[in-house]
Formats: structure tokens, sequence, C-alpha cells
């Protein structure tokens, strides 16, 4: 069974509950693979005795009406996990262990999962190259010293290289999309409200939520169900019908109205993606769906109003990492030097900028010519996209205005990095569910995705699509484990 | 018990010939009462241990969210219907943004341009008549922890058992003009929410607490002066301290020729004098903005009327209905409605007993007694039965005011049946009138001289007679025939 790796998701599932293989064996893969990809730093904590454990305790009493029968899975260090240490991928963090579940772990546990270990992330989900990580850069197995996106880019990584079978990571501005689409793996961010936030440190409350990051569709429709719940313990969480997203997965699209909005063609876009847009779009026609222009006039304002909202959510969510109750504190002659010095020291670079533009933009005097028109355009972009909901079923762009880069490439241009988030970043704002599936590669090789985007609560809609142009695309990830000795 | 002084005295500040009018206004913040915090589930109990009352939430642990206490957004509507108040429909949580170490979350969260309750009115029983003052809003917020100072010479300790308590800020017009409509305010908003059961108006737990807003300004002056803020007194002897204070130094500033900068003091309760803790220029930016966390809070008509429909009757109601139904005065029934344990007392004595003398009885005697005891009239030791049975012997004729008087403070020990100490110590009045003619007559027989003098005029010797009555009756005669029998034969 040296293929255990190889299998997907689902496949996992099944040969557990035909009991053709055991969990034991499953995480023990997984673990092993883990082990020998250090190099990857996809791990910022490790839970591979617990798991382990846990998988035996399986095996001796399993049961197979779980969704997630034995099944290993590592998580992104966003979730609180329950004694397993938490970090946020931030040093403020750094030793800090929740005696408390994540909702969205919890539905993973009660479902049979087994948490194995905790992935690296850009420190408090802000970055989109895993490089703010306090725990250091993460490889894409794709190519060596090549970014694997972020800010949810320990578990592209991880994924990728087949440590887990699949993950969870959250999305605040693309943070699981655009690391699926560096990665050719599949990323979905399900619609505001249909992951509960609770237990997951929060970066900006009104766009943050929680998704699968899986090989296939398939395997995140199955994620889908487990995670989605309505939880009371969040006020933001709605309490609508969730649908049996694998059951009711089909690839027939038929019938189905596609918009392709213009303003989405950005300039200096490579070639490549402009062709693989159209090639998923000639795969939507040949299924029977139909192709139909849009306009989401707004578009280009999305960028700046994320870049406001955000910060301002953000410097005042993480308030909260004082030194005063928990995490890390520096000695201060007085408490407000006490505060400082915690903050200085505990926070990186990317987090105190946010931090500046968020105080900043909230500030009296500033308030109204940032924050307010912020949230005004953040409703005409919202708006935008209920026009052209009354035209089409789903919209299909590119998911990335361009394919993984080097590390260190961008990090001393934070702009030229927030513009790698322009295609995902207006379906956070409008609290909409999109999918990155992997479409293509660029020149140099590098994966490309495409991005079906759905209405509200839509998901079994975009999953079908997506699922109809995965198995149209032949698409193939080129990992050939170069840092495994 | 205090009483209304008898007059409403301007409260004017005078200097050189000038005379200065005071403008307060008052942010009240008021305790709601309940069993959990606002927006999580811990108990809110006082006096438990430090750090006790605290969920992960309280303390602002990674990933805690908060979720409205439903039953405390019905105690602010309670209030807001109680103050006569505009009920939002649609009110908007924000976070307030500042870092101290007792608010966990470095933010507390507080209504700010969209408060749940809007304008509504307070009426104040003042000597000479009413006076309504405005209310601005109420809105509902998150108390803070407790940081302790002085336990620890090194280290400032932090309870957060009051962490995420709900607060109730009851904002005023600034329509107060003195001191004793400062109590009478204070008092009035106390009564109401009492009545309402949604404060329990204790002060010195810290229920009630008030940032109070002073201004003056020239007698007749129509504009508002600059105002300054004491934050957080809590108590009424310290509000009308810190406030005769305040006018007296903002009149001196401008009488010498200065202006008043708006700023925020501190009261110092132990020099009586208040103190600039910063001002505007230094003013936090609390960088308001709705929470992300909680949605708006959108209110249904029905959700209202049902409250509506549950409102108890009101002190200004109470108040009417005592003076229409139990022919009172306004005055005697302000005092009997201001405290929601005292109308009740009085309405379970004056069931059963005569009306006119339990309120006598009840603002007399038993202020005074509990007064003297320093007892609330929910500890009294004479109980609403045991009163309406004394106040029966008295109106039946069975015993005299005076004996009435002895019998009460007997009853005082321990709640006795007033009926019984009547019959064990014989203290029945004396009503025969021909044991009380025996009496008299051997009183006119031992008295020859006084009753010639009083025959050729001196009227007060009549005093004499019916006093002598008395004692040799051992006080139990009944005046009333006392007096017409001495009549009879005197004249």
């Amino acid at each position: 069974m040296s293929n255990i790796i190889d299998l997907k998701l689902f496949e996992l599932v099944e040969k557990i509950k035909k009991k053709e293989i055991s969990s034991n064996e499953v995480t023990k893969a997984f673990i092993d693979r883990s082990q020998k990809s250090k190099k990857l730093n996809s791990y910022i904590t490790e839970n591979f005795e617990n798991a382990l454990q846990k998988a035996k305790q399986f095996d001796e009493k399993p049961d197979f009406n779980k969704k997630l029968p034995g099944i290993p899975l590592a998580v992104k260090d966003l979730f609180c996990t329950k004694n397993i240490r938490t970090t946020a991928g931030s040093k403020i963090l750094e030793n800090f262990f929740p005696t408390y579940e994540s909702t969205v772990t919890q539905n993973i546990l009660d479902e049979g999962g087994i948490i194995i270990g905790k992935l690296n992330c850009d420190e408090f989900a802000m970055g989109s190259s895993n490089e703010t990580s306090f725990f250091g850069n993460v490889q894409n197995p794709i190519s060596e010293n090549l970014v694997p996106g972020g800010s949810s880019g320990g578990s592209s990584s991880a994924l990728a290289a087949k440590l887990t079978p699949a993950t969870i990571g959250t999305d605040t501005g693309g943070s699981i999309r655009q690391p699926a689409s560096f990665t050719g793996t599949v990323g979905l961010k399900p619609t505001y409200g249909s992951c509960s936030r609770y237990g997951i440190v929060a970066f900006a409350s009104s766009l943050d939520q929680a998704g699968p990051m899986t090989q296939n569709v398939k395997d995140s429709a199955l994620m889908l169900e487990v995670i989605s719940s309505y939880d009371n313990k969040d006020s933001t969480s709605v309490d609508f019908k969730r649908g049996q997203y694998l059951k009711d997965l089909n690839e027939n699209i038929k019938g189905k109205k596609i918009g392709i909005p213009k303003q989405y063609r950005v300039d200096g876009m490579p070639k490549e993606i402009d062709e693989l847009w159209k090639k998923g779009m000639k795969i939507i026609e040949d299924n029977g769906g139909e192709i139909i222009e849009i306009n989401l006039p707004n578009t280009n304002y999305a960028l700046p109003t994320y870049y406001i909202v955000a910060p301002a959510e953000a410097s005042s969510n993480l308030a909260r990492y004082d030194g005063v109750k928990y995490g890390f504190r520096s000695k201060g002659k007085n408490l407000i030097d006490m505060y400082e010095k915690t903050r200085s020291e505990g926070f990186g670079d990317e987090v105190k900028r946010r931090i500046m533009i968020g105080t900043y933009v909230l500030s009296s005097g500033y308030y109204d010519a940032y924050y307010l028109k912020a949230q005004k355009v953040r409703r005409l972009i919202k708006n935008d996209f209920d026009q052209a909901y009354k035209k089409v079923d789903a919209i299909l762009t590119p998911s990335t205005p361009s394919s993984a880069f080097k590390i260190g490439e961008k990090t001393n241009d934070p702009v030229s990095m927030y513009l790698n988030d322009i295609f995902t970043v207006p379906i956070n704002l409008a609290g909409l569910p999109a999918i990155s599936i992997p479409a293509g590669h660029d020149k140099s090789g590098y994966p490309l995705g495409l991005q079906v985007i759905g209405k509200a609560f839509d998901e079994q809609n975009i999953l079908n699509i997506a699922y109809s142009i995965e198995k149209n695309i032949n698409f193939k990830n080129n990992i050939n484990d170069w840092w495994i000795n | 018990m205090d009483k209304l002084s008898k007059e409403n005295k301007e409260y004017l500040i005078k200097r050189n010939t000038n005379e200065y009018e005071v403008v307060i206004g008052l942010e009240v913040h008021a305790q709601v009462l309940s069993e959990s915090k606002l927006f999580s589930t811990s108990p809110t109990k006082f006096g438990s241990e430090p750090n006790t009352q605290v969920s992960l939430v309280d303390v602002a642990f990674p990933g805690m969210l908060p979720v409205i206490n439903e039953f405390c957004i019905k105690q602010a509507i309670k209030t807001g219907i109680g103050l006569n108040a505009k009920i939002n429909k649609k009110s908007i949580f924000d976070r307030k943004n500042y870092f101290y170490a007792d608010l966990p979350q470095g933010y507390q969260i507080s209504q700010y341009k969209n408060p749940i309750v809007g304008e509504g009115t307070v009426t104040l029983d003042l000597p000479n008549g009413e006076k309504k003052i405005g209310i601005e809003r109420l809105h509902l917020e998150q108390d803070a922890g407790k940081s302790i100072h002085d336990i620890d010479p090194n280290n400032t300790l932090v309870d957060l058992n009051r962490s995420g308590v709900a607060l109730m800020e009851i904002v005023s017009k600034p329509d107060l003009r003195s001191l004793d409509e400062v109590n009478s305010y204070i008092k009035k908003l106390r009564s109401i929410m009492r009545y309402l059961g949604t404060c329990d108006g204790n002060m010195q737990e810290g229920s009630l607490r008030a940032d109070v807003n002073v201004s003056v300004r020239k007698k007749g002056s129509k504009e508002l002066g600059t105002r300054c803020e004491i934050k957080n007194v809590n108590s009424i002897k310290f509000m009308q301290m810190a406030i005769d204070y305040e006018a007296n130094r903002q009149v001196d500033v401008i009488e010498e020729g200065g202006s008043i900068d708006q700023e925020t003091r501190l009261f110092d309760t132990k020099k009586n004098e208040t103190r600039s803790m910063r001002s505007k220029e230094d003013a936090h930016d609390y960088r308001y903005f709705p929470d992300p966390d909680l949605l708006p809070l959108e209110l249904d008509e029905n959700f209202i009327n049902d409250i509506k429909k549950n409102i108890p009757e009101l002190p200004d109601e109470k108040k009417k209905r005592f003076i229409e139904k139990f022919k009172l005065s306004p005055y005697e029934a302000n005092i009997l409605v201001s405290d929601i344990d005292t109308s009740k007392f009085f309405e379970e004595v004056s069931k059963n007993s005569d009306v006119k003398l339990a309120t006598n009885w009840i603002t007399g005697e038993l202020f005074a007694l509990l007064n003297e005891k320093n007892l609330e009239i929910t500890e009294s030791p004479i109980s609403s039965k045991n009163l309406s049975k004394l106040i029966n012997l008295i109106k039946k004729g069975i015993i005299s005011g005076k004996i009435a008087k002895t019998i009460f403070e007997l009853m005082s020990d321990g709640d006795k049946d007033p009926e019984k100490i009547v019959e064990q110590k014989g203290l029945k009045q004396q009503s025969d009138p021909k044991e009380l003619e025996k009496i008299i007559d051997k009183i006119i027989s031992e008295n020859p001289k006084n009753v010639e003098l009083y025959k050729s005029g001196k009227d007060k010797l009549f005093g004499f007679f019916v006093g002598q009555v008395m004692k040799s009756s051992g006080g139990k005669a009944n005046p009333q025939l006392v007096n017409e029998i001495l009549k009879k034969k005197l004249n």
C-alpha cells in the first residue's frame, strides 16, 4: 500500500469504510510523508503521536457512518484546537494552547476526522505568499523557492505535497483560492455565514470565512458538508438549509448561464491566463452552458475598498493581543510601555502595517473619507453582483492575475503583493461563494486556476460547474518530490 | 426615607453683581438586572471571588465571539418605555477602541450613532410642582473589569467579574438646574427602574453611577456655556458636592475674565474638588465603528408590543391613582410611591385598614422606626398585616392613639400581634360612659377649687381635668368620650 498518499480523500473514505485500509495505515502514511517533507516548512505544530493514538482508537471502535471515518487531516493554524498549540503564524501567540475547539474543527472531529497538525500561514492570515509567518517561509512543492500563496500557504503546500489528504483554510480576501491556484489544487470559499467563525483567530470579521482545500472538486463537496453548520455561538452564522453537496454533485451544466465580467481583463495579465479563461468558456459551451458577457463596473474599486475595510477591522480585532491575559508579554516600565514593547516585538511588519492603516482609516477626521466611503463602495460592489445574477447563474474568472512568484520577489513591494488578490477580493466584499480549480500551466510550468463565483448559498451550483470543468480540462500537477532526498 | 424640602429654591451662584445659573446634564450608567452578561453566558453575581464570573468571551480569547443576550435587550426596552421614550426598531452595536488592562478585547462594545432607545422624558416631583426632564437617549454597552492598584505594591491586579456586564447609559438633556433637581432626578430614575425590575439601583455596589456635565451661564442668558464632564461619580451626595464645586470654579474663572475649557474632570471625594483629567485636545480617539461580529439589532413591532403589555404600574401612574382613589395629597402620594417596596407595603396595609391612618402611621411612626434602626422597608420589624391590625384597633375605638404608640413599640420587638398585646396588657380603651362618669365625678369632687376657677372663665383648666381622668384611668380612657362627659358635667 505505498500509494495511500496518492488516493483522493473520497477514495480513502471509501476504502476505510470497506475495511480495505485502516485509519492507522492512512494516518501513518501521511505522517511518514510529512516527516520526510520538513523542508517545505508546511507545519507549525505536529500532532503526530496523538493522531496515531486516535487512529488506533478509531480502528478499535470504528464508526463507518461518519463522513471522515478515521481520516487524518492537518489544518491551518488559524483554527483554535483544544490542547493543540495555535499560533496564527505569530510570535505573539507562539505558546498559546486553546482550552476550546473551533466549531469548524469540532465538526471535523465529530465526523471522525483526526487532526495531525497545524499548518503554516501568514501572520494573522495577512499576506499572499506565506512570507509574513513568524515560523518562516513555506516552499511550494511545484518548484523550489516558489511561494505557495497565502495566507493559507502551509495548507496549500501540504495538500499539493500530499502531506494531508485534504485541509481547511480561511479566506478573507483570497487566502484559500489564491494558494490553491498557486499549487494546482482546489480551494472553496463558502458564502459568508456558511461556516462558523467561532474559534477562528479573527483577521477581518466581516470577510473571514473558512473553507475546504482539496485535490479535487468532489473532495471539496465532501469537506464542505462536514464543516458548514449553523452555529449560535457566531451571530453572523446563517441558518439556511445546507445541501448534501457530495450526493448532489453532478457535471450536468446544461442551460446554465455563465457570466464573463469584462472588468477582469486587466492590463499586463499573462497571455496564458487569457487563453485558459477562453478554454474554460469553451468547456462550458461544449457542455450545454451559455456564456454571457456581464458588467461589474465597480471592480476597480474592490482592492482599495478591501485594503480599508480589512485593516480597519483587523486593527480592532488584534487589540486583544496586549500581553495582559495570554500570549507573549514583554517587560515594560509601566502599562503603556509594556503594551508598546509587547506589540512591537510580538507582531511582524505586515501586521503592524495593517494595524496602522486600520487605525488611520478609523480615526476621527478620516473615518468618513475612508471607512465610511469604503462601506458605501462595498455596497456598490455587492449591487454589481446582484445585478449580474439577474442574468446569469454563476460567473467565471481567472483566480489570480499571475502564477506563483519566487520567495522574496515581492516582499519589499506590498502594493504589488496586494494586487495578487485583485480577482478574489470582490467576492469577499460581496460575501459570495467562489471556488478556484486548477486549469492549466503558465510558460514556466506553474499552475494557474479558474474561479467560479456563485450566488449566495448556491455552493452546489458552483461545485457542479467546477466539477464539469475539472472533468474536461485534464489538468495534471507536475510535482517531482524535489524536497525529498 | 427623605422628605422633600418644602421649597424649591432657585440655585444661583452670586459673584459681585452677577448671578449665574447652573446647567446640568447627567449620563447615568445603570447596571442591567440580568442573570448573565450582555454578550456571554457568565453570571453577573456581585461580590463573588475575583475572576470567577468570567467566560472565554469575557477574557477575549482568540476566536471568541459576542452573542447578544436577549433578556438584556428586553430590559433596555422596558426601561425605555418607563422613560416614555421612543424605542428604535434598528440599533447598532459599535466598538469603542482603547487600551486598558481591565478591557480584555481592547474595545468596549457600545452603541454610538444608533442607540436602542431615543428621546423620552422623566417627570420630577418637586415641592412647587412637577418638572419634565428630557432624555436624550438610552444605549446598551459592556462594563469593563476592575483594576486594583492597592493590594500588590508592584503590580496592578485585574478582576474581570464585571467585564461584559450589561449597562444602560441613560443620557439626559441639559435640563437640570439645581442640586435638588439632580437628587430628585436620580431618585426618580432609580425608582422607575426598580419598579420595572431592570436595575436594582444599588449605588454602593456600583449598579448606578453617573458622569456629570456642568456648565454655567449668566442668569437670563439663552446660550449654553462650555461644559466640563465629571467622570464616574457614585453617590448623590458626591454628585451634589462635585457640581457645587465645579459650578463655583467655573464662575470664578469667568469672573476673573477667563474662559472655560471643555475637558474631562475627576472628583476627589477626600479633598472635595474636581481636577482636570484630560482636555478636549487630549481626548481619546475611540475610533468607533460598527462591530462586525454583531448584526444590526432589528426589533419586531410585536416584540416591543409584548413588552409594553407587561409593563407594571409605574410611580407616576401609581401616584395619580393614590391621589384619586385614596384622596391622598400629592405630597403624601409622592412619599408612598417613590420606592416600590414602600408602595407595596402601603397597599398591603391600606387594603385591610383605614387609608388615612395607614398613610400617617407608615410615613410617621414606621419611617421613624426604620430610620432609627437603619432598615429598608422590606426588613421592617413590623409586618403590614400587624400594622393594619393596629390601625383597625384604633379605628374601632378599642385603643387610643396614644396607647397605640406604646403598642407599636412593643410590636417592633419580634413583630408581635397588637391584638394579643392589648389583651395581655389590658390596654383596651375605657369606653363605657358609666365607668368614665364614675372617674370624672371623683376627679370633680376632689378638685373643687379648679372647678370654681374653670366656671369663672379659666377655660384652659379643661385640659387639667382631661389629664387627671386619663391619668387615673391609666391612659385607657376614650379621650373623645372623656371630653364629651367632662363638658356636660362642668358646664
